[in-house]
C-alpha cells in the first residue's frame, strides 16, 4: 500500500536565503505499510511527521528515493495521473483546511464535487458521512462558528467521504479534550476496521497506549523504530 | 434572491471566485476597452468605406480641358506630346467622349448637339506638394488649357483615409493586447486570493483542467459581459458618428432618433465583439492558471 525505500526530503532555501544544500527534513526512509494496517506516526514537534504525510498524499515529490502509494510510483508516474491517485487518499490535516466560506456540508462535499460525482448522487453520502462525524446539526454552519472538535471531525467527514483506501490524519487529536479525542481516534478505528490503510500522526504518547498499535519513529528526519 | 441562492449554492463555487474575480473591476475594464474596440472597428470600416469611394476620383490626378475645336484642329495631338514630355506626368490621356457624355448627363440631360470640351485625364508620377504650381506649368505648356487639380486632392484623403484605416486596425490590436493583460493580472490577483484555496483543491485530487476551467469560466462570464455593455454603449456613438460622416459619403444627415443611419453601422462586427471578448478572456484565464498550477506537484 505504502513502500518508501530510502527517501530523503530537502525543502528547498526560500529566495534569498541559501545555505547550501538546503535543510533535511527527511533523511533515508525506508518501511512498508501493508494494506489494511494501522499505523502511528510518532515523533517531538519537527521531527517530520507531516512532511513524510506530505510525502505520502503525493503532494510532495521526494528529493530522493522511491515512494511508491497505492501501486504507483511516484516518480515514475505522470503528472496527469496523480489527481486520480490523490482522490483515493484521505487526508485530516494537521490545520484543518476547511475551507472558511463554505459551510461544512459544502466542504464535506468537496471531494466528491471534485470527483464529478452527481449532485443528486452526493447529498445523501454527505448526510450519512456527517451524522456519523456527530455534525448533522451544524451542517449549514461555516467553519468559524464551529468548536475546534467540531472542526476536526468536519476534517475527518472531509477525509473519508470518498471511502479512501489510505486515510492520513496528522495531529487529529490535537487540541481535543481527552473525551473528544477518544470519540475522534474512534472513528479513525471504525475506518481502519472497514478495509482503509491508516496513518495518524502524533505526539499524545497517552492516546498511544490507549489505542495500542504499530508505529513509526521519526527523530530528526530519520526514522528510529518501525513496529 | 433567495430562490436564486438555492439554484447557484456556494458548494459550486468552492473557490468563492464570484468574489475573488471582481465583477466590477473586470467588466468595467473591458467595457470601456469593448467601447474602443467598437469605434476602432467602425472606424476602420468607415475610413475604408471613404477611401473605395475615393479611390474612383483619385484615379486622374488631374485633368486637362481643352475646347472642343482641339479634337479638330491637331491642338489635341500637341497638347498629348507636350503632356507627355513633362516628367510630372506618368500618362496622359483623352476621355471617351461617351464617358464624358455620361458624366455630364446629370447637369446638361440629353444633348447630343452640345458641343463636348475635349478632357485629358493625367496620371501623375507622384502626388505633387503644390498642385497649384504643377496646374500652371501644364497651362503654360498646353495653350489655351483649363487646369483642373482637384484629384490631387481626393488623393491626399484617399492616402489620410487609408492611413485612418490602418491606425484604427492598430488601435484595436493594441486594445486586444491591454485586454488580454489586464485578464491576466486579475486572475493573478483572484490566484493570490485563493492560494490556500487552489492548493486545497488540488490536494483533493483536482485536475489543473478542473482549477483552471472555474477561473475561465468566471473571467469568460465577465469578460463578455463587460463586453456586451461596452458594445451597447458603442452603439449610440456610432450612429452619432455615421450621421456626421455622412455628408463625406453623399447623404443628407438625418435628424432625430430615427434619422441616424442605423443601417450603416457595422453589425456584424459589433455583435461578434462580445462572444470573442468572452473567448479572449476564457483563454487568457486558462493560460494563467494552467501557468501557474504547475509549480504544484
Ligand atoms: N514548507 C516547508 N519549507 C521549509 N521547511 C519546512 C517546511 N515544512 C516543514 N519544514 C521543516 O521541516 C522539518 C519537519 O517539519 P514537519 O512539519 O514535518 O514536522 P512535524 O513532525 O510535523 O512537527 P509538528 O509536530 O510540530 O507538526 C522542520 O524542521 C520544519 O521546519
Ligand atoms: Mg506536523
Amino acid at each position: 500500500m505504502v513502500r518508501f525505500a530510502g527517501v530523503g526530503l530537502h525543502y528547498a532555501d526560500p529566495p534569498g536565503r541559501s545555505s547550501g544544500a538546503g535543510r533535511a527534513a527527511l533523511q533515508d526512509l525506508t518501511f512498508t505499510l501493508p494494506a489494511g494496517s494501522f499505523h502511528w506516526l510518532l515523533g517531538e514537534s519537527g521531527a517530520g511527521k507531516s512532511s513524510l504525510l506530505r510525502l505520502m498524499q503525493l503532494a510532495q515529490r521526494p528529493t530522493s528515493g522511491v515512494v511508491e502509494v497505492l501501486g504507483a510510483d511516484l516518480s515514475r508516474t505522470r503528472r496527469r495521473a496523480l489527481p486520480g491517485l490523490r482522490r483515493r487518499i484521505g487526508v485530516v490535516w494537521q490545520d484543518f483546511r476547511l475551507l472558511p466560506h463554505l459551510t461544512v456540508r459544502d466542504n464535506v462535499a468537496l471531494p466528491l464535487r471534485i470527483a464529478g460525482r452527481a449532485e443528486a448522487a452526493l447529498l445523501a453520502d454527505v448526510a450519512e458521512m456527517l451524522r456519523w462525524a456527530g455534525l448533522e446539526s451544524r451542517a449549514d454552519a461555516l467553519p468559524a462558528a464551529l468548536s475546534g472538535g467540531e472542526q476536526q471531525r468536519a476534517a475527518l467527514a472531509r477525509a473519508v467521504v470518498m471511502r479512501p483506501a489510505l486515510l492520513l490524519a496528522d495531529e487529529p487529536t490535537g487540541n481535543l479534550d481527552a473525551a473528544q479525542a477518544r470519540r475522534v481516534l474512534a472513528l479513525l478505528q471504525e475506518m481502519h476496521r472497514l478495509g482503509t490503510t491508516v496513518v495518524v500522526a502524533t505526539h499524545a504518547e497517552s492516546l498511544v497506549e490507549a489505542f495500542p498499535a504499530p508505529a513509526l519513529r521519526l527523530r530528526a528526519g530519520r526514522l528510529m523504530s518501525h513496529g | 434572491m433567495a430562490e436564486a441562492r438555492l439554484r447557484r449554492p456556494r458548494g459550486r463555487d468552492p473557490l468563492g471566485l464570484r468574489r475573488a474575480l471582481s465583477a466590477r473591476l473586470l467588466s468595467g475594464l473591458v467595457a470601456a476597452m469593448a467601447l474602443l474596440a467598437a469605434l476602432a472597428i467602425a472606424g476602420a470600416g468607415g475610413a475604408a468605406g471613404l477611401a473605395a469611394r475615393w479611390e474612383g476620383g483619385a484615379a486622374a490626378a488631374m485633368t486637362v480641358q481643352l475646347p472642343a475645336a482641339a479634337a479638330a484642329d491637331g491642338r489635341l495631338p500637341r497638347a498629348l506630346e507636350a503632356l507627355a514630355e513633362m516628367p510630372e506626368v506618368a500618362a496622359a490621356r483623352p476621355m471617351d467622349q461617351a464617358r464624358l457624355a455620361a458624366l455630364l448627363r446629370p447637369w446638361l440631360g440629353e444633348a447630343p448637339a452640345l458641343p463636348l470640351p475635349v478632357v485629358i485625364e493625367l496620371r501623375l508620377a507622384e502626388l505633387p506638394e503644390e498642385p497649384a504650381l504643377l496646374a500652371t506649368r501644364i497651362a503654360a505648356a498646353v495653350p489655351g488649357a483649363a487646369v483642373e487639380a482637384h484629384g490631387v486632392w481626393v488623393a491626399r484623403l484617399l492616402a489620410l483615409a487609408r492611413s485612418l484605416e490602418a491606425v484604427a486596425l492598430a488601435a484595436l490590436l493594441l486594445v486586444a493586447g491591454i485586454a488580454v493583460t489586464v485578464v491576466a493580472v486579475a486572475v493573478r490577483a483572484g490566484i493570490a486570493a485563493r492560494r490556500d484555496a487552489i492548493a486545497l483543491l488540488h490536494d483533493l485530487g483536482a485536475t489543473d483542467a478542473d482549477i483552471a476551467g472555474r477561473f475561465a469560466a468566471r473571467a469568460a462570464w465577465l469578460v463578455g459581459a463587460g463586453g456586451l455593455l461596452g458594445t451597447l454603449l458603442a452603439v449610440p456613438v456610432l450612429a452619432g458618428f455615421a450621421n456626421l460622416a455622412a455628408p463625406l459619403l453623399g447623404t443628407a444627415p438625418g435628424t432625430g432618433w430615427q434619422g441616424l443611419p442605423w443601417a450603416r453601422l457595422p453589425w456584424p462586427e459589433l455583435a461578434a465583439l462580445p462572444p470573442l471578448a468572452a473567448a479572449l478572456g476564457w483563454a487568457t484565464a486558462q493560460a494563467t492558471v494552467r501557468r501557474w498550477l504547475r509549480r504544484l506537484p
